[in-house]
């Protein structure tokens, strides 16, 4: 199942967006602020409504799925979490599951499919601990822990790289590039490298509009990036495929 | 849910019990069980009719508003909130003060009215706008509640002596003998009212995370702050109708768990329950014993133990995290 937009728009942020998603791969959405990049994430994650146009995801238009049926295919990610209680770590993993959840106890299918989640995110060592005691990046991977117990079809991510160091960054989009192999992954990001080394479309958003939507070394060429995000990038080739330098 | 949950629920348990059983005991007057049992006055009339229907109704006071502490703090993602302040109960305070302005004799019946026609105010509000959102709501009580006190300041200015010595009384909050037939049905819809809160304790985990949080894991999250809502006021407005606003229960009950127990609403809101029921009970045996035969106005005692409490951990909230 996945995403087919036509047209789409909201009251505010996204103007016009027509596109389709394939079955699996990364897309990362790029922009400058205030482009309409969180916006249409949260009209793919079934939180922004109501929204003009179409949007249908598994042939049935967003706003027509059954909550708990959604959840199970689709998973999104918060730039970030403001936590005022004490959940532990597995607590806030173990919320994922609540699409599956029958009654008011945990399955052991509930706690297998966790205990998957924390290996893959790499965040069993502190699986105990008070949610509010991680760093930026711990917190980042237990959220992305905590969307996976969803089994989702379909992951979306805002700004998932923001708030982490560069090795962080890196193994997060590794992470994504292998999870992208049987899934959908699509993820705003405001660093075009990261665009460029990993995905495989970029879709760039000007003012609530698509400016460029493709491969990542067709789409972002230094004459869009001029246009669209106003500042000189100069494309260099190396071992390890291009990077961008930029200048205002 | 951890395992040392279910321990914390049977330990609360033991708590109350042991509570409800010492409470009816202690008093200004020392009574025999064996006299009041077969019928022996005074100790029968003393123990029936004045201490147990008292020590009831505080065990389902503090009952219900430790409940609606733990969800109006879930509800609002605001550790400060308490059951007071989203309006209902100021409603109920207006309702009481007008009865007694009038010369009415049913400030219960009045209060309750009060707290009927906020619920029903904001709820109308909520549903024009077709939003329900924390932050509205919050936004809604916190007038509601000035309003409200502008109100009963206006009153309280009119009124004669003896009337404006009613509203002050009224305002602190306290606990007097009622009818058992009264008890009974506080009893099935706080019991009710409360049961239905703890079914939904897996949602309220995601909502006290965030509204989208929520959301996106399936949980329909307007229906559910209104449900919410529809259920702590309830709580609260019946209880604040018999007893006048106490405060602090529904602050330090919770808190003072979510140390011991952590987030989980699944055991928060049981042992809320039964250890907020038995704070009041021992609050109010307090009330009565201290310097008997006077007696200390419940909320007085409540707010004496719960503010340096809480001051405490304001103060502590640097080097711990949990609050």
């Amino acid at each position: 199942m996945t995403f087919i937009a036509k047209q789409l728009g909201f009251a505010y942020g996204l103007h016009e967006a027509s596109f389709e998603f394939p079955q699996n791969g990364l897309i990362t959405i790029a922009g400058p602020n205030g482009a309409g990049k969180s916006t249409l994430l949260g009209i793919l994650a079934g939180l922004r409504s109501p929204y003009r146009g179409s949007c249908i995801f598994g042939g049935k238009e967003i706003r027509q799925w059954p909550k708990r049926d959604f959840a199970r295919r689709v998973a999104f990610l918060p730039q970030s979490v403001r936590m005022e209680f004490p959940f532990t770590v597995e607590e806030v993993v173990l919320m994922g599951r609540t699409p599956y959840a029958s009654g008011w106890f945990q399955t052991a299918e509930d706690r297998s499919a966790a205990e998957e989640a924390m290996t893959t995110t790499d965040t069993l060592a502190f699986r105990g601990r008070d949610f509010r005691t991680l760093s930026g990046g711990e917190a980042q991977r237990v959220i992305l822990a905590s969307a996976l117990t969803q089994r989702p079809e379909a992951l979306l991510l805002d700004e998932p790289a923001t708030h982490l160091d560069l090795r962080h960054q890196l193994s997060l989009y590794r992470l994504l590039v292998e999870l992208a192999k049987s899934r959908l992954v699509v993820a705003v990001t405001h660093d075009l490298n990261l665009a460029l080394q990993f995905s495989d479309r970029v879709m760039v958003l000007e003012d609530g509009r698509i400016a460029g939507d493709g491969a990542p070394g067709n789409v972002l060429n230094p004459d869009l990036i001029a246009r669209v995000f106003q500042v000189q990038a100069t494309v260099h080739g190396g071992l390890n495929g291009k990077w961008m330098t930029y200048e205002a | 849910m951890k395992p040392s949950a279910l321990k914390s629920l049977l330990l609360s348990a033991a708590v109350l019990v042991a509570v409800v059983i010492a409470a009816p005991l202690a008093g200004s007057s020392h009574i025999e069980l064996g006299r009041a049992f077969a019928g022996v006055s005074p100790d029968h009339e003393i123990l029936f009719y004045a201490r147990l229907p008292r020590v009831i109704l505080a065990l389902l006071g503090g009952a219900a508003l430790s409940v609606t502490g733990v969800l109006f703090q879930c509800m609002l993602r605001d550790p400060l909130a308490e059951p007071y302040t989203l309006g209902v109960s100021s409603g109920a305070s207006v309702g009481a003060v007008i009865a007694i302005c009038l010369g009415w004799r049913a400030t219960g019946v009045a209060s309750l009215v009060g707290a009927a026609l906020v619920l029903l105010m904001v709820l109308g509000m909520a549903v024009e706008g077709r939003r329900l959102s924390s932050f509205t709501l919050l936004l809604t009580g916190v007038t509601m509640n000035s309003l409200a006190f502008a109100v009963i300041l206006f009153l309280h200015n009119l009124a004669s002596f003896s009337q404006s010595f009613a509203i002050s009384r009224w305002l602190m909050g306290g606990l007097e003998a009622v009818e058992y037939s009264t008890l009974a049905w506080l009893a099935v819809i706080v019991v009710g009212v409360s049961a239905l809160v703890m079914a939904w304790a897996p949602h309220w985990n995601l909502l006290a995370v965030g509204d989208d949080w929520a959301a996106s894991r399936g949980v329909s999250t307007v229906r559910l702050t209104a449900m919410g809502y529809i259920a702590g006021s309830v709580l609260t407005g019946l209880v604040t109708s018999l007893t006048g606003p106490i405060g602090f229960v529904g602050l330090i009950v919770p808190h003072a768990l979510r140390l011991k127990l952590g987030a989980d609403h699944r055991a928060l809101l049981p042992c809320a329950f039964l250890l907020g029921g038995a704070f009041l009970v021992a609050c109010d045996t307090l009330s009565r014993t201290v310097i008997a035969p006077t007696e200390i106005p419940v909320g007085v005692l409540t707010a004496l133990c719960g503010g340096p409490f809480f001051l405490w951990l304001l103060k502590s909230r640097r080097r711990s995290l949990w609050l």
